[in-house]
C-alpha cells in the first residue's frame, strides 16, 4: 500500500499549531500584559466606589457616615488595598505609553520617550501632593 | 566552552507526518557564526532534506525570521555563541500556517499588507517640469524610523492578537501604513484611516507591545499603532462636533 500524500504540487497541506487558552502564561511578558489589562477591573470597582461616596454625600451626613463605617470595615481595607496596588501598576503602564501615543516635537525635535514619561510622574507628584496638603491640612 | 551545540530543529515533511517533530543536529559551536550559519551549515553538510528560507545574511532581506528558543528571532542577527551551552530549539515563524520544515506561508501578510496601500498616493502627480518633491529632514524623520521594516514578520509571531485573531492587519502593515501617512508627499491618510479603522484594523490591538520589543529594526510598530488609533479617536470626535460637516 503506498502512503498517502497531504499534500500536492501547488497545494500545500499546512500544519497550523493551535493557540492554547494559556498562551499567556508562556512568558512573564504575556503576564505582564494581562495582568495590566486586569488591572482595569479594580480601577473600575474604584470608581464605582467614589461614585458610591458621592452620592451618599448628596444624601447628607446619615448616609455618608454610613459610607464610612463600610469603609472602615476589615473587609473594605483589603478590598482598598488591593485597588491601590492595582491603581498603581495600572497608571504606570499608562505612563510608559504615553511616549508611544504621542509623538511630542518641538521645533522640529522629536522630545525624548524619557523626558514624556519623566513629565508625567512630575505632573502626579504635584497632583499627590495639593491632594495631600488638603487632606493633612483639614 | 564545548566545541560544539545541540541545535534541534522543527521538521514538518507533510508526506510523512501530519505535525511537526524536532530533530537533533550538533553543529560547531563558533563565535563567528550567526544561528543561521549553524542552519545553513546544517542543510549543507548533515542534512540537505532541511528546509528554511534566507538570503543576505545581514538583516535586510527579512527572509530568515524563526522562532529561536520561543522567541522571534533574525537568526542572521543573533550570535550562536549567545545561546551557549544549548540546546538551541529552532520553530517556524509561530502563527503562521508552516508549508515545510522552517519554511511557512506569508500569504496572509501580503494581502493585509497590500490593503494599507503602502506606497505614495497623490490626487495628482505634479509634472516633471516642476522638479522633484523636495524634503526637509525634519520631514524624513518623521516617517524614516518606520520606513526601516524589512517585513521580516517577527512582530506577527510576537502578536498573540495575531494569534488568536488571524484577521488582524496586524503591527508591520499598521507601521508601514503609518510610513506614508507621515510622507509629506503622500495624499493617502485618510484612505488608509478608512481601512483601518474597520474591524480587522488597528482597534483589534491591545498593546501587549511585543511587537517594538521584537523588532530587529526598531521600527516601534506598537508605537504606531497608538498614535494611529490617537489620530483614529481625534478624527470620530471630530465628526461629532456639532459644527462638523456631515
Amino acid at each position: 500500500m503506498t502512503i498517502e500524500a497531504r499534500y500536492t504540487l501547488y497545494h500545500p497541506k499546512w500544519y497550523r499549531r493551535p493557540v492554547s487558552v494559556w498562551w499567556w502564561l508562556s512568558s512573564w511578558r504575556y503576564m505582564k500584559f494581562v495582568l495590566r489589562e486586569l488591572t482595569s477591573l479594580p480601577v473600575a470597582i474604584f470608581s464605582l466606589l467614589t461614585l458610591w461616596q458621592v452620592r451618599s454625600l448628596a444624601n447628607g451626613p446619615e448616609a455618608y457616615a454610613r459610607f464610612e463605617t463600610w469603609m472602615s470595615s476589615p473587609l473594605a481595607l483589603a478590598l482598598n488595598v488591593v485597588i491601590f496596588v492595582a491603581v498603581l501598576f495600572h497608571t504606570q503602564t499608562w505612563f510608559l505609553a504615553a511616549p508611544k501615543a504621542m509623538e511630542v516635537r518641538l521645533s522640529g525635535k522629536r522630545v525624548p520617550d524619557l523626558l514624556i514619561i519623566v513629565s508625567n510622574y512630575i505632573g502626579w507628584g504635584v497632583v499627590s501632593a495639593v491632594v495631600a496638603w488638603f487632606w493633612l491640612g483639614r | 566552552m564545548a566545541d560544539t551545540i545541540t541545535v534541534s530543529v522543527s521538521r514538518y515533511r507533510p508526506e510523512q507526518e501530519s505535525e511537526p517533530t524536532f530533530q537533533d543536529y550538533e553543529v560547531p559551536l563558533r563565535d563567528d557564526w550567526a544561528v543561521l550559519d549553524a542552519i545553513n551549515h546544517i542543510k549543507d553538510t548533515i542534512d540537505g532534506t532541511l528546509s528554511h528560507r534566507w538570503s543576505c545574511r545581514m538583516g535586510v532581506c527579512g527572509s530568515c525570521g524563526m522562532m529561536v528558543n520561543g522567541e522571534p528571532t533574525l537568526t542572521c542577527a543573533a550570535f550562536l555563541s549567545q545561546y551557549a551551552p544549548g540546546p538551541i530549539r529552532i520553530e517556524p515563524l509561530r502563527y503562521f500556517p508552516v508549508i515545510r520544515d522552517l519554511v511557512v506561508d506569508i500569504t496572509s501578510f501580503m494581502t493585509k499588507l497590500k490593503k494599507v496601500k503602502p506606497w505614495i498616493v497623490r490626487e495628482e502627480e505634479k509634472p516633471l517640469s516642476e522638479g522633484e518633491y523636495r524634503q526637509s529632514p525634519d520631514e524624513l524623520d518623521a516617517y524614516k524610523k518606520y520606513s526601516m521594516c524589512i517585513n521580516c514578520l517577527l512582530c506577527y509571531s510576537a502578536c498573540p492578537v495575531i494569534g488568536l485573531e488571524p484577521s488582524f492587519i496586524g503591527p508591520a502593515a499598521i507601521a508601514l501604513a503609518q510610513r506614508y501617512n507621515m510622507d509629506s508627499r503622500d495624499e493617502g491618510a485618510a484612505e488608509r484611516l478608512s481601512i483601518l479603522s474597520q474591524d480587522d484594523g488597528m482597534w483589534q490591538c491591545t498593546f501587549v507591545g511585543e511587537c517594538s520589543e521584537v523588532c530587529p529594526k526598531d521600527v516601534d510598530p506598537a508605537g504606531a499603532i497608538q498614535r494611529y488609533k490617537l489620530t483614529g479617536a481625534a478624527n470620530w470626535f471630530k465628526t461629532i462636533l456639532p459644527w462638523a460637516s456631515k
